[in-house]
């Protein structure tokens, strides 16, 4: 069955005929076509499809499109600026070598700033944990806990994150 | 995936007519970590999912403050268990199980109460619960009923449901004095992995700090149920709680336990491990009890 849901998706509002069987994943990748959201095993072990809604990161492989009704959901494809300026735990990954392949790469980050945005003076083991569901095949973890560790604020006055707020069009750092 | 169509009733009667409307090709689902992989698996097939995420009211912990029993919610995810200051306070141990329950992404969105219906022998979530006396609440066309948490599960995959009822709620007793509790999920590795075993032990002492008065051993996978160390519990009564005892409760709860070889782990060592974790837990259990008293 379909019917119309209203969300905003990377800080633009949208309305949208889903049908009630669409995961989060197809919604975004097929039905909008932004494929910065990967799927690796689609049964949430992997965590290649993970996206930030309402402030929580989640598995948009096992979560139904028609959840998102009246949320905000964010991808990879929402965090650098208008005009390209890539956001500062993008910068990191970059910066401290933490993308290989670069699939897990998009996941990585958005479960990194879920953390940050909560935590930021996050520390590695709360970086650890907060990335336990993302699975690395390059197994490059070394680095990519380096990238994260790089933008929080664990042990210093101030933390190197300023969180986004989306919604009212603040981007960058 | 396969078409369904998905509804979203407000509350537990309006679902319930749902299910009754539509029968066996209907489902309930709670936050679908679990049944939506089932779709794409093809284990389940159903023509409507009743969400039951939408039904006012049971979604986070709170304290009946005319009784100091915890309520939670069966459509608590285990991110909003982990995070209630009401459950990191009084109850630490259910706070041991849900932390480490899949991944942060899973906990956002997986509730405790479909971690108990699956009956899975390793549900992380049921042991602490059983450990703290725990009652299910449960809803359907003949009303509420509430049975003990230790009798809702009947075989691997099987709890005491009717079809269409629904698991509305935990009620945990308050908190008693001198009492300490803790759990250990026990596996190859700390992410991502279901237990190989789970240990959950509390022990309530006497004003003395030393003699226990009641102790509950609560082990995961080590049946095909979650499975009282009935035997090892009355060791325990009235000795003094020490790493001698606890060594010989916890070599009892590993005779008495129905441990087998399964891909994750033989029998043997899970039976040792039970010895060992027992103890671990019990030594645990001990320091928090202290901890609290002072």
């Amino acid at each position: 069955m379909a019917h119309e849901i209203s969300f905003i998706f990377n800080g633009n509002a949208m309305k949208m005929n889903i049908e009630d069987h669409w995961t989060l994943l197809h919604l975004i990748r097929e039905e909008l076509g932004y494929t910065g959201t990967k799927e690796g095993c689609g049964s949430g072990e992997c965590g290649a499809c993970t996206v930030i809604v309402d402030d929580k990161a989640v598995n948009s492989c096992l979560y139904l499109a028609a959840e998102i009704d009246g949320k905000q959901l964010t991808t990879i494809e929402g965090l650098a600026a208008a005009d390209g300026t890539l956001h500062p735990i993008q910068k990191s990954f970059v910066e401290k070598g933490g993308i290989q392949c670069g699939f897990c790469s998009p996941g990585m980050i958005l479960s990194a700033k879920a953390l940050l945005d909560k935590t930021p003076n996050a520390s590695e083991i709360d970086i650890k944990e907060a990335i336990a569901g993302n699975l690395c095949r390059c197994t490059g973890y070394v680095q990519i806990i380096d990238s994260i560790k790089a933008v929080s604020g664990y042990g210093e006055d101030e933390p190197h994150v300023v969180a986004f707020k989306t919604d009212e069009g603040e981007r960058g750092e | 995936m396969r078409q369904f169509t998905y509804l979203t009733p407000k509350t537990l009667d309006e679902a319930i007519s749902l299910h009754v409307a539509h029968g066996e090709s209907a489902r309930y689902v709670a936050g679908g970590t679990d049944v939506l992989v089932k779709i794409k698996e093809g284990k389940f097939a159903p023509d409507y999912l009743i969400s039951l995420k939408h039904i006012i009211g049971q979604d986070r912990p709170f304290l009946n403050q005319e009784t100091g029993e915890l309520y939670i919610g069966a459509f608590c995810t285990h991110g909003s268990i982990e995070q209630s200051p009401l459950v990191q306070h009084h109850y630490p141990i259910i706070h041991d199980a849900v932390k480490n329950i899949g991944s942060v992404q899973i906990r956002n969105v997986a509730t405790i109460g479909g971690n108990l219906v699956n009956a899975v022998p390793s549900a992380d979530g049921a042991i602490p619960l059983i450990v703290l006396d725990s009652k299910a609440n449960i809803y359907g066309t003949k009303g509420q009923r509430s049975v003990d948490l230790q009798r809702f599960f009947l075989g691997p995959g099987q709890c005491d449901l009717e079809a269409g009822e629904i698991l509305t709620e935990i009620v945990i007793p308050p908190p008693l004095p001198r009492t300490g509790s803790a759990y250990i999920k026990h596996g190859r590795r700390e992410a991502m992995e279901l237990p190989m075993l789970g240990v959950g032990v509390l022990l309530c002492l006497e004003e003395d700090m030393t003699t226990c008065a009641k102790a509950r051993i609560c082990l995961g996978v080590a049946a095909p149920t979650p499975f009282r160390a009935l035997a090892a519990e009355k060791y325990l009564k009235g000795k003094t709680v020490d790493e001698n005892n606890l060594t010989e409760a916890g070599r009892l709860a590993g005779q008495e336990s129905k441990v087998r070889d399964s891909i994750r782990g033989v029998a043997w060592y899970r039976r040792e491990m039970v010895g060992v974790l027992v103890k671990r837990m019990g030594l645990k259990a001990l320091e928090r009890a202290k901890e609290r008293h002072k």
